[in-house]
């Protein structure tokens, strides 16, 4: 096994991500994990706006619903860092809210895997 | 970008306001069948979505005076579970590939637990996705993905080929089959609610 050889995941290293997402770092995991589900903002509407076409995309397809940033990126077919990026942004300017699994402390695993269980059963018999 | 097809109302996470976000693995070496897998339980068609990797190169290239870098792209696919009303739930596909540190601590982290997928014509392929969970203290069940739909014959030469721990649940599976694909992921939930438990 060739082990750690440090691959790393690309944001804004090529030219077009570069310029979708105006060169900013990635987010870290804590604040936006794949997981992290996502919507807009309620007050959105009313914000003066000078966002990229593809701002504005994740935007719309923000507006009918929570996804998660997995799904985003499925949806649009962006690289995931891209994704992330471009969702960190856009929160922090108070278009869109994150709802994070950190939360999940608020439930006890064994509390989760129970409902999980029950989830599965209820479902698929 | 790619414009993509409109979303529906079911596209949505349905409780998103409230639910937990909560994943659990399924891994396996490629053509194993996670993507059959997870396409036959998920309430959402199946997603992809790509991470490019790049690795700055070992030496400097000394016309250029810079490290040269080489690009690759890994691919996860995932589908999703409503549970109830408190939490939904994510499957995400994933081959696993050891080198690829930073994009398995994003899989990884937070996971609830792993169904590894293997073919018993190709055990030896599946060890190097067994370390790697174990590794990240991931709990894991086995799915035996049944190809010739014949019965296992013998588990306990397959617990020894993996060497699995003896309470490591392992199940046969027909992963285009919805309910055989829901009761491997319900063996695990299970196993790992008994973990918990013990925990406590
Ligand atoms: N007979 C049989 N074929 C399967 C099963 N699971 C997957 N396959 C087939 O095996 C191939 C590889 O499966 P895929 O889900 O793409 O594997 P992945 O690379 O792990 O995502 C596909 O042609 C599937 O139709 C199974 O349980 N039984
Ligand atoms: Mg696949």
């Amino acid at each position: 096994m060739t082990g750690r050889d440090e691959w790393e995941p690309e944001a804004a290293e090529l030219v077009r991500p570069y310029v979708i997402t105006k060169g900013r770092g990635l987010p870290d995991e804590e604040q936006l994990s794949l997981i992290t589900l996502v919507t807009v903002a309620p007050e959105e509407g009313q914000r003066p706006t000078r966002l990229s076409p593809e701002e504005q995309r994740l935007i719309d397809m923000c507006s009918a619903g929570y996804l998660s940033v997995a799904e985003i990126a499925g949806h649009t077919r962006l690289p995931l860092g891209v994704v992330k990026i471009l969702l960190a942004a856009l929160a922090e300017g108070g278009y869109l809210i994150t709802r994070s699994p950190v939360r999940r402390a608020a439930l006890a695993d064994r509390e989760i895997l129970e409902e999980v269980l029950n989830g599965l059963r209820a479902k698929f018999g | 970008m790619v414009s993509a097809p409109s979303l529906g109302k079911q596209d949505y996470v349905r409780d998103g306001a409230s639910q937990i976000p909560v994943k659990i693995l399924v891994v396996g070496h490629f053509a194993v069948g996670k993507t059959t897998f997870i396409g036959s339980i998920s309430e959402i068609e199946p997603l992809t979505t790509e991470e490019r990797m790049t690795q700055a190169a070992e030496h400097v290239d000394d016309l250029k005076g810079v490290r040269s870098k080489t690009t690759t792209t890994v691919a996860m696919d995932f589908g999703r579970l409503t549970i109830s009303d408190r939490i939904v739930l994510y499957l995400f596909g994933t081959p696993g590939q050891q080198r690829f540190v930073q994009m398995w601590e994003d899989i990884a982290r937070g996971a609830l637990g792993a169904l590894v997928l293997v073919d018993p014509e190709r055990l030896a392929d599946s060890f190097g996705v067994i370390d790697l969970i174990e590794q990240y203290g991931l709990e894991y069940a086995i799915a035996v993905n049944h190809f010739d739909g014949t019965p296992l014959r013998d588990e306990a030469a397959l617990r020894e080929a993996l060497d699995l721990l003896d309470d490591t649940p392992v199940v046969t599976c027909d992963a285009r089959d919805e309910k055989s694909s829901a009761d491997a992921l319900t063996t695990l939930v299970r196993f790992l609610l008994d973990r918990a438990r013990q925990e406590q």
